[in-house]
């Protein structure tokens, strides 16, 4: 199962010339990229481990697609996402988001149902990669 | 409204301009005049003294880049040309300047994208403690892609006495980013010439990997008047006919001293100028008007200490 978090989720991947304009386009508003890599794409798992520090006072996108590379190189097999922080007064906030790298077979999520007090049922998320210890899942 | 929809990707790189047939002519003058080639490298004759050899490379270099781009018009790939530059003369002699001028130059002809000049010295590369030096290179390597990475001093990143010292580390990865991604970014790296071909010499790789080793000579007494009046003429001041000769003789003087750092002395040199007069204005009671506040006499350069035989 394909998984679509953050922005362009639903088009086919970005190539690296597509990544490039879009960390362009980040770069001449002023937000600061920065990069982040997981085994653990669960939807409300937000915080994924950082790339070193999110990249200030870049000019060219050849900084940030050259620390990217180096992720990809580490984890071959990880997702990893690229973030754009606008940090203007009013908005402080992360303005776009995006996976750049995701493993080559998606198991996806399995749906957990656990029934409790007066045969109410809840419904709760788990994917299938989780169950092998971090590191190895995919 | 706007229509949701799938669009193509709009590159850069798809935007190919059809190549010319074989038996095209190409004005090289029209494409010099459209490149606004000639704005940067007219502004610095104008703005740069004497230096013939530092213009005469920049030209070539220049030249290099638009032949470059007209072979390519016609299909013919040539790599790109490794344009790391070293600059090496005395202090004042206008390295950063030139190198400002350089970054400018090279985003014109189309072989940085940006055009912006990092300056570093050995404190921005180097680290503290062992695993600190790596990253902070890389920070500033990834400040400047695009631009121009100019690191002034660079013989001190190599400190031969200290043999655990961090300067190496930095040299390697500087050796590494200079290699493999030449388009994007040019390394320029400036020093005093003895201490530089030392540096030179203890690190072959970096020696081999700079295609223009440019020297700055020093300036004549006639170049550093020249450079003193535009200066002054920059800030709004004038020099009275009789300081002319006060001034050439002041330079004159002040060569001959220990310490003489070029157009950065010559600086100095009107900055206490400037001092004096704005003193001797105040300190005289009457009314002044433009001229007097524009224009230095010759007592303001007389009261230097270089005319009785001491530094400075």
């Amino acid at each position: 199962m394909r998984i679509t978090q953050g922005t362009f989720s639903y088009l086919p991947d970005l190539s690296d010339a597509e990544i490039t304009l879009q960390i362009a386009y980040a770069l001449e508003n002023d937000w600061p990229c920065s990069i982040e890599y997981t085994d653990d794409p669960h939807p409300r798992n937000d915080y994924w481990e950082m790339w070193g520090l999110p990249m200030f006072d870049l000019k060219d996108p050849a900084g940030v697609l050259l620390e990217l590379n180096e992720c990809r190189k580490t984890f071959p097999s990880h997702y990893i996402r690229l973030t754009a922080y606008d940090a203007r007064y009013g908005r402080q906030t992360t303005a776009l988001s995006f996976i750049v790298q995701r493993p080559a077979k998606e198991p996806g999520f399995r749906l957990t149902r656990e029934e409790s007090a007066d045969r109410q049922v809840r419904y709760t998320l788990h994917a299938y990669a989780a169950d092998r210890p971090e590191g190895e899942r995919y | 409204m706007t229509t949701f929809g799938m669009r193509p990707p709009t590159l850069e790189q798809e935007v190919t301009r059809e190549l010319l047939p074989h038996d095209a002519v190409v004005d090289l003058g029209r494409e010099r005049a459209e490149a606004g080639i000639e704005d940067v490298l007219g502004a610095l004759d104008a703005d740069l003294v004497g230096l013939a050899p530092v213009k005469t490379r920049i030209r070539e270099i220049a030249a290099l880049l638009l032949v470059d781009r007209v072979r390519a018009r016609f299909g013919v790939e040539t790599g790109r040309p490794n344009l790391h530059m070293c600059f090496t003369g005395g202090p004042g002699t206008g390295k950063t300047t030139v190198a400002t001028r350089m970054a400018e130059l090279l985003h014109r002809l189309g072989h940085v994208r940006k055009g912006h000049l990092v300056s570093v010295t050995r404190d921005d590369l180097v680290g503290q403690y062992v695993g600190h030096t790596a990253p902070k290179t890389r920070e500033v390597l990834k400040r400047a892609m695009g631009g121009v990475l100019f690191i002034d001093e660079a013989y001190s990143l190599y400190r031969a006495e200290n043999e655990r010292d961090y300067g190496v580390e930095a040299i390697e990865i500087l050796l590494q980013v200079m290699e493999n991604q030449r388009e994007d970014l040019v390394v320029i790296l400036a020093g005093y010439r003895d201490r530089m071909d030392a540096f030179f010499s203890s690190n072959p790789g970096m020696g081999s990997r700079i295609a223009h080793h440019i020297a700055f000579p020093d300036y004549s007494t006639a170049e550093l008047e020249e450079i003193g009046r535009l200066m002054l003429q920059g800030e709004g001041y004038t020099l009275a006919p009789e300081t002319e000769e006060v001034f050439r003789e002041y330079i004159g003087l002040r060569r001959e001293q220990p310490r003489f750092a070029n157009a950065r002395s010559v600086r100095n040199a009107i900055e206490r100028a400037r001092l004096r007069h704005a003193g001797r204005l105040v300190a005289g009671s009457e009314p002044v008007d433009l001229v007097a506040l524009t224009t230095l006499l010759p007592e303001d350069f007389r009261a230097s200490r270089v005319f009785h035989g001491g530094a400075t």
